[in-house]
């Protein structure tokens, strides 16, 4: 129907990679949605704009993040060289920083008054919360309540930084809902406000916009790597929610074949249970939230909600590059379950002492396995996108499961 | 083939009068009361129904409606009951039958048998809030074969160049969106788009009806004098919402709002 992707991994003009991606919107959004692409290419990739954002990059959000070559892990996973991607590192904890002090830069230079977002585990909204500030415009972040409870304290973090945050009934009261509610605000405030998405995903140009910011989590990588190595690696790891770490790790080396991509997604409770957050892994193609990727649904396409421990993976979608990806064997997908993913946390802790987001956690769960059958001197990159502060009431809740004692406690359904 | 939406516009323009257009969530509360209602909505006078397919997450619409997708999804509705609804509809009345909602449910159910069913069914129209022009080869083949209508949405924010092109390639009216919101916004029709309307009818033979955020009487006869036609929803829904049987509330709104928007 539309054509197919060209051989630089770039979205065709409808923004389709592959079958996947598109602009299913309200009508009422698509001339911002023009104006927003058409913004990002003559603005956000001209010369002085990318000066701009490298300065706020490195005095601001402290960046390059070190790559650590994991020592004691790497020794206990049997010899294979194991890297962290400090992601952990950037202000205020989470690779989500990098878009969103890119976007609402973006959003300033257009000329918008106000932001949006929707936030999960929280790390976006504080994110676009900080970068909203920094900027100095007004703020609104739409959140289920369920994250509200679940991630309270970056529910803090958001007000002290001056944002309002809304909280969402509808639904699940996830992060599919405080999308949802986010995309009916910017419907009926569109003249006026940029709605930052948090993930490689949403209509286009969102998918590509979120990946070209995050890339400088990859291009740092790959430089780093090869100064430490010599080389490029062969494999990179991160955990898949939206998409938009792990793209933003990938993409810099999409193109280098050598180099395995593998993504995690949130297993929750076992993808038997139904209980999970594995859109590639289980999911089917379809349209939510602007784009066609795969979904998760029942038999009449009516959404299921998902469940992961991690507020930031508890989401029905993926970014529809990924699923592209997924699709042309260039990705290979893994699920982690809410258990394993406690015990990575705890893991990581011990043998590193960094203490990782849930999120990142899954990614640390399924390289304990994975990179425990890769020969000697294989070179591995875990992207940690983020730190864990955030989630220790739900790491205390499972103190017992953690130190091998307990079962899991179980937060919904 | 039906030109049953085309054959009412005509009808209605050579008497002089507006279309009056009702929305209700097909399934809200259940599949028996909505057969009720829409022969309430008939009964009371509306000259086209447009029946709500429910959608966990219909990012189009305000609570009013979202709740009622709710309520109908609780009472297991899908895409073949609500065929079986309009064929039911179609042993009694030919009035233009129109469903309204997301694409996802129609690609599950897969789109060339939702077409084929839905004709055979007696549906005449097809809206889509979220498949705009950019993405309607989804389903267009499909449409042209089966005769439904693709009934395109132009907003306050679509510019002339669009006017012009939403306008070709919408089928039976063009649905125009009052103001920059959801489903049963309270937001007032700003200058924008009474301009674009009176340009939208000055330039095309098309009928425009104008929805989202009318409620009220009052509101449906200014809105009306410039289109030619309205749409109301949300002050159905809530009458349904708020009423364990609305049939009378629901047949007494459609002949005050039929009766406002025929009043020059
Ligand atoms: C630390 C962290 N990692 C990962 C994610 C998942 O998002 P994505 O897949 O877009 O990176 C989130 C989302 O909230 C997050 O906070």
């Amino acid at each position: 129907m539309k054509n197919a992707r060209d051989k630089n991994y770039m979205p065709d003009s409808y923004g389709y990679f592959g079958e996947y991606g598109g602009r299913f919107v309200p009508e009422t959004l698509v001339a911002a949605l023009k104006e927003l692409e058409k913004g990002f290419r003559h603005i956000a990739r001209s010369p002085s704009f990318r000066s701009e954002l490298s300065h706020y990059l490195k005095y601001y959000v402290g960046r390059p993040t070190p790559l650590y070559f994991a020592e004691r892990m790497s020794a206990d996973l049997g010899g294979a060289k194991v890297y962290l991607k400090r992601e952990d590192l950037a202000h205020t904890g989470a690779h989500k920083i990098n878009n969103t002090v890119g976007q609402v830069l973006l959003a300033k230079k257009l000329g918008k008054k106000r932001i949006i977002a929707e936030t999960g585990a929280g790390q976006h909204g504080v994110a676009t919360a900080t970068a909203a500030a920094l900027f100095g415009l007004p703020c609104e972040v739409y959140m289920g309540e369920l994250d509200v409870k679940r991630q309270a304290l970056n529910v803090d973090r958001m007000r002290l930084l001056g944002t309002k945050v809304v909280p969402v009934y509808s639904g699940s009261m996830t992060l599919k809902d405080a999308m949802n509610e986010a995309i009916r605000d910017w419907v009926t405030n569109v003249e006026t406000t940029h709605y930052v998405i948090g993930s490689v995903a949403g209509p286009h140009p969102y998918p590509e916009i979120v990946r070209y910011f995050q890339s400088v989590i990859g291009t740092e990588a790959k430089r780093q790597i090869m100064e430490a190595e010599h080389r490029l690696p062969d494999v990179l790891i991160a955990c898949i929610g939206g998409g938009s770490n792990s793209m933003g790790l990938f993409y810099p080396f999409i193109k280098n074949d050598e180099v395995k991509l593998i993504g995690v997604e949130a297993g929750g409770l076992g993808i038997k249970s139904g209980k999970h957050g594995a859109s590639l892994t289980a999911g089917e193609k379809g349209v939510l939230h602007g784009t066609m990727t795969k979904i998760l649904m029942d038999r009449d396409g009516q959404i299921i909600n998902p469940h992961s421990i991690s507020a930031g993976l508890d989401y029905p979608g993926v970014g529809p590059e990924l699923s592209h990806l997924h699709d042309t064997g260039r990705l290979k997908v893994f699920t982690a379950n809410d258990d394993a993913v406690l015990s990575a946390t705890s893991y990581l802790s011990k043998t590193e002492g960094i203490i990782p987001a849930l999120e990142s956690a899954h990614a640390i769960a399924c390289a304990r396995t994975y990179v425990k059958r890769l020969p000697k001197n294989t070179v591995v990159i875990i992207n940690i996108s983020g730190r864990g502060d955030k989630d220790m009431d739900i790491i205390r809740e499972n103190i017992d499961l953690i130190n091998n004692k307990g079962r899991l406690k179980e937060y919904h359904d | 083939m039906t030109d049953r939406i085309k054959n009412t516009f005509g009808a209605l323009a050579e008497r002089g009068e507006k279309a009056f257009i009702a929305y209700i969530m097909a399934g809200d509360p259940d599949m028996n009361k909505t057969l009720v209602y829409a022969r309430a909505l008939i009964q009371g006078g509306a000259d086209i129904i447009e029946l709500g397919m429910p959608f966990s997450d219909p990012i189009a619409d305000g609570p009013t409606i979202q709740q009622a997708a709710q309520r109908a999804l609780q009472s297991k509705t899908n895409i073949s009951k609500i065929f079986a609804l309009v064929r039911t509809l179609r042993k009694t009345s030919g009035i233009p039958i129109v469903l309204m909602g997301y694409i996802n449910p129609v690609l599950k159910y897969g789109t060339k048998r939702f077409f084929e069913d839905a004709a055979r069914s007696g549906v005449d129209g097809l809206i889509l809030p979220d498949l705009p022009l950019e993405e309607i080869d989804h389903v267009k083949e499909y449409a042209v074969q089966s005769g439904i209508d693709i009934i395109l949405l132009a907003a306050p924010t679509s510019d002339r160049k669009r006017l012009v092109e939403l306008l070709r390639h919408t089928r039976g009216f063009l649905y125009y969106i009052s103001m920059t919101g959801v489903t049963g916004s309270q937001k007032k029709m700003g200058h924008a788009a009474f301009e674009s309307i009176r340009w939208i009818r000055k330039n095309t033979q098309k009928p425009v009806a104008v929805g989202f955020g009318i409620s009220t009487p009052r509101q449906a006869k200014t809105i009306a004098a410039l289109a030619d036609g309205i749409v109301v929803g949300s002050a159905f829904v809530k009458l349904i919402e708020n009423n364990k049987n609305a049939s009378a509330r629901i047949a007494a709104l459609t002949r005050s709002l039929k009766s406002a928007v025929n009043i020059h």
